[in-house]
């Protein structure tokens, strides 16, 4: 339905040329700016803490700006050779990883550490977009079946780091695209059930014991409030004494006087909902909403298969962030680390986010040169 | 249909319908994700705001509570009796102190605190958060207050403490009456459960355990006050919400003199036994004292094991109060049996009893003794009182059975709770037919109803007791309820306590009580008279009758010599008094035990002598209390 030719006849504009979405950007900032005062308050008020968070919002937005100038349609060439590295840097965290926080997930690069896992988020919707798109749509069975084990083998290897937060929207995002490609209901349906008779299996040997106890306490925090139960109930009764209207900026006492915890990081949702209330949240929500919108927009307009697949998909991993951590922080979801994207305070996620949001961008603005 | 291969023909169109239909649906699923997030956190902050609203304040919010200030216990004329005086503690704030060992070193060198105290402080530290004080030492002295004063500001995060502990400057001298506070125990915590005080008592850390302490414990204690303050998840107080103070507890006046109560103590140095002087005007007790005594401040601050063994040990048992512990009353009871046997006619003023030195009952060889070995000869009821002769007693008793002389006896008070307002009180016994049958199972034999009239037999009534009866006859049947406080004192009013009075005892010829009265005026003020000798010369006129009595019994015409037996069996010396005579104004009664020689006349009444010149004559411990510390109100 769209009139491309049209479109050649127009003056690309100043954001066009250098390849930025301008709505999207808004949105974006949008919500950086709201978290830089959220973490402010969740951050006790420290003044250092806004400055390494605008320093992180300002590489960024580099990144993006940067990602934003690559062809979309250049990334198919490096899927292959992308995900092979991406899959022996995971294999190396495994073997030679630096453990932290009771987890498997850095590796030491001597001048740097950093997460493989991060750029898996990245590098499997490319993977799997290239590997599709190179047959018609919709994807064949046998395709899909590939494109799934592509999808198992690096989830695999991070739910083993363990890292149930990232395997979990690095398998979103790899499962989106055979979604948006096109996979059959009935698969769908098959699917889900197999899904679900696997979790048992999951259960009994994949989790271990910490990732159980969160289940544990996610079906019934009330039993341990000291322990187990302690996050999950100090975050209810920060978002349920928020009420309407909410206490006020700096004014939330769950969080300022600390009875919330991990505040400006994981939980900084809790923050923000008991100090902003319902209107706080719905604003937030809402902005969210606008973002995936107008994400899913770009990505229908795009065309060519295979960045359709890859802003699609990167746009609704985008939404899972959103619903995994305000599904969590609210208790409607087991706690499983994923920050409120580009809100929570913390540098890797928000930069591999605005990466992907780069890669979108892209899709956006460079199709008269692709199409 | 399975198509492998790669098709470089590809249809756009159909492709990018069915991206934009999955795209569609995938839209969808989020706008009902979205709804599901919202409707949960609708949940949260609308339906049930109230719920964690009230869940958000009770993490913040914490009511300390704040002890109420004890009452202040005085005596009839304002000398403090019970204080609450400040013991200051040496604490510090860790996360203030700069260089926390060399602060203890320093501190421990300056205020020559113990090794092992600077041990325990670092094995607290290792347990408690950052800004809560720690306690270095304590029970500063003075000196060592101001000693740190002078150095405090080396010290940042150094702290002194002040509580106020219980304080009774007269120690031993109060401490049988007063009783003495103590640290809550598990008992106490338990019964103010079921009492529900222990609301109230919070923040308390000692209770009344004894005397009027334990008495008056609800009246002296007053309630609890509340600090409302915002807490963070630590614990840390970040501010104050909301002060509500506490209301002190109010402050006893007592009727106790303790002017009379130093006399007592002197006058039984190096005797056991008890002194009860009362206002039979009112009931107002104005000397209990029991001796020997202990120093109820040791158990203030816990006594230490070895302190407690030491007065548990002791043969003189300093912990019982004698003042409500039975004795024999011996003749002391014979004004009493007087009033009966005239008011129940077995006897007249003018009816005489002729004593050999013996009574005997018919059909019995037993000879029943009078004290004085060869007889008071032809005595009427005047001369038996003054000369206290066993004989003519003897014979009123066997006159008046021991029924009616028991159901007389128990309107005096013999053989019950005086309901004096302490809690130690016993009870006495009162011999009677029933009693025996009840506590001994025997049978009553007429022979114990002599020595009933007599004051001996079962008969046992406490120093209390005594100066109650003699209250009692002296106001001629009114029955004031002895008791030991007069008024009780808030920071503004003082309100007088109005203590009951119970039914008199009413006799058909009043007359009987002025004979009986004078009869123990005459055995004071009489030469010769057994009261006569420690009365000589005093400036008021008394009246009283002694008393003594035989502890153990001895063998028929055996001759009783204190020193043939041991200490712990000789006699036992009585006095009761009263002065003046015209218009009482105060009763003493005197229990010692074990005297070594003479008896009630010679060991008691001097005591009664001693208490009486203080309480008409020239007060001479005045001035030595005037100089005593004064309270801290």
């Amino acid at each position: 339905m769209r009139s491309t030719g049209e479109d050649q006849h127009k003056t690309p504009s100043f954001w066009q040329r250098i390849h930025i979405d301008l709505p999207l950007l808004l949105g974006l900032i949008c919500l950086m700016v709201l978290g830089l005062f959220v973490v402010y308050s969740a951050g006790g008020q420290e003044i250092t803490i806004v400055i390494k968070q605008t320093t992180r919002i300002g590489i960024s937005l580099l990144v993006m700006l940067a990602i934003a100038q690559i062809p979309p349609l250049s990334y198919q060439k490096w899927a292959v050779p992308m995900f092979i590295i991406g899959i022996a840097l995971l294999g190396a965290v495994l073997l030679f990883g630096h453990i932290g926080m009771g987890a498997q997930r850095w590796l030491d690069l001597g001048f740097m550490r950093f997460q493989p896992s991060e750029i898996m988020k990245l590098v499997v919707p490319i993977m799997i977009a290239w590997f599709i798109s190179q047959y018609n749509l919709p994807a064949s069975m046998l395709n899909i079946f590939y494109a799934f084990l592509l999808v198992l083998l690096p989830t695999l290897l991070i739910a083993k780091q363990p890292d149930l937060g990232t395997s979990l929207l690095i398998a979103s995002s790899g499962i989106f695209v055979i979604f948006l490609a096109g996979a059959s209901w009935k698969l769908i349906v098959t699917c889900a059930g197999l899904a679900s008779a696997f979790a048992p299996i999951l259960w009994t040997f994949l989790m271990k014991d910490y990732q159980k106890q969160r289940v544990l306490t996610f079906l019934n925090p009330e039993q341990d409030p000291l322990g187990a139960g302690y996050h999950i109930i100090q975050s209810k009764i920060a978002i349920g004494s928020g009420g309407l209207h909410g206490k006020g900026w700096l004014q939330g006492t769950q969080s300022q006087l600390e009875f919330l915890p991990e505040r400006h990081t994981d939980f900084i949702f809790a923050v923000f909902s008991e100090e902003f209330g319902l209107i706080g949240v719905s604003i937030l929500l809402f902005v969210y909403m606008l973002i995936v919108m107008r994400g899913l927009w770009i990505a229908n307009n795009a065309q060519h298969a295979f960045t359709k697949m890859l802003a699609g998909s990167l746009t609704l991993t985008f939404f899972v962030y959103v619903f995994v951590n305000v599904g969590m922080v609210s208790g409607l979801l087991p706690v499983v680390g994923v920050p409120l994207p580009l809100v929570s305070y913390g540098g890797t996620s928000m930069v591999t986010l605005m990466a992907g949001f780069g890669i979108i961008m892209a899709v956006g603005t460079h199709r008269r040169f692709n199409a | 249909m399975i198509k492998n291969k790669r098709v470089v023909i590809r249809n756009h169109s159909a492709e990018a319908n069915l991206f934009a239909r999955r795209a569609f649906i995938a839209l969808l699923g989020i706008f009902v994700l979205s709804v599901v997030l919202f409707h949960n956190i609708y949940t949260l902050e609308i339906s049930s705001y109230q719920k964690y609203q009230t869940r958000s304040n009770s993490n913040r919010i914490k009511l300390l509570p704040v002890a109420p200030n004890r009452g202040l216990i005085y005596d009839r004329n304002g000398v403090l009796l019970a204080e609450n005086k400040p013991v200051y503690s040496l604490e510090i704030i860790p996360e203030q102190s700069k260089n926390l060992k060399k602060t203890v070193t320093e501190l421990s060198a300056l205020l020559n605190i113990s090794q092992e105290k600077q041990t325990d402080f670092f094995k607290e530290l290792k347990s408690t958060r950052r800004f809560k004080p720690i306690e270095l030492t304590s029970r500063l002295s003075e000196e060592q207050v101001a000693l740190f004063s002078v150095n405090q500001h080396k010290y940042p995060g150094v702290i002194i403490d002040a509580r106020l502990k219980r304080y009774y400057p007269f120690a031993d001298l109060t401490t049988h009456s007063l009783g003495y506070v103590a640290r809550i125990n598990s008992r106490d915590a338990q019964k103010l459960n079921q009492q529900d005080k222990a609301e109230n008592y919070a923040a308390t850390r000692n209770i009344g355990k004894l005397g009027l302490e334990k008495y008056y414990e609800d009246i002296l204690h007053g309630s609890i006050g509340h600090q409302e303050v915002e807490v963070n998840s630590q614990g840390r107080i970040i501010r104050t919400l909301s002060f509500n103070p506490p209301t002190p507890g109010k402050d006893l006046t007592l009727t106790l003199d303790i002017e009379l109560q130093m006399i007592a103590k002197r006058a039984m140095a190096g005797k056991r036994g008890a002194v009860v002087a009362i206002d039979p005007r009112t009931g107002g007790v104005l000397a209990m004292y029991s001796n020997p005594s202990y120093d109820g401040n040791l158990f203030v601050h816990g006594i230490s094991s070895k302190d407690y063994k030491k007065i548990l040990r002791s043969t003189d048992k300093p912990l019982l109060n004698r003042a409500v512990q039975g004795y024999p009353p011996a003749s002391t009871v014979k004004p009493f049996l007087s009033v009966l046997g005239l008011e129940d006619g077995a006897i007249t003023p003018h009816t005489q009893v002729y004593d050999p030195g013996w009574y005997k009952l018919k059909g019995v060889d037993h000879k029943y003794r009078d004290w004085l070995s060869y007889g008071h000869g032809k005595v009427d009821l005047t001369k038996a009182i003054e000369q206290s002769c066993n004989v003519y007693f003897y014979d009123l008793a066997f006159k008046l059975g021991i029924t009616k002389i028991s159901e007389w006896m128990e309107k005096f008070g013999f053989g019950d709770d005086t309901g004096i307002d302490i809690l130690e009180e016993s009870s006495g016994i009162l011999p009677s037919i029933g009693w025996k049958r009840a506590r001994r199972n025997k049978s009553w034999y007429t022979g114990e109803t002599l020595s009933v009239g007599i004051g001996q037999s079962y008969w046992s009534v406490t120093p209390l007791q005594l100066a109650q009866a003699v209250t009692i006859l002296v106001n001629k049947g009114k029955i004031n309820i002895p008791h030991l406080l007069a008024a009780t004192t808030t920071q503004n009013s003082t309100e007088q306590i109005i203590h009951e009075e119970k039914a008199p005892i009413k006799i058909k010829h009043p007359i009987n009580w002025d004979i009986v009265l004078n009869a123990m005026h005459n055995t004071v003020q009489k030469p010769h008279a057994t009261g006569h000798p420690a009365f000589v010369d005093s400036h008021f006129d008394a009246a009283g009758k002694s008393g003594t009595a035989q502890v153990a019994n001895k063998a028929q015409n055996t001759k009783y010599v204190a020193s043939d037996v041991t200490e712990n069996k000789r006699n036992n010396a009585m006095f009761i008094a009263f002065a003046p005579f015209k218009a009482p104004e105060i009763v003493v009664a005197v229990a010692i035990e074990n005297v070594s020689k003479g008896g009630g006349g010679t060991n008691a009444g001097p005591v009664a002598r001693q208490i009486m010149d203080q309480y008409f004559g020239d007060r001479q411990f005045s001035s030595e209390i005037r100089q005593l510390p004064k309270g801290v109100k």
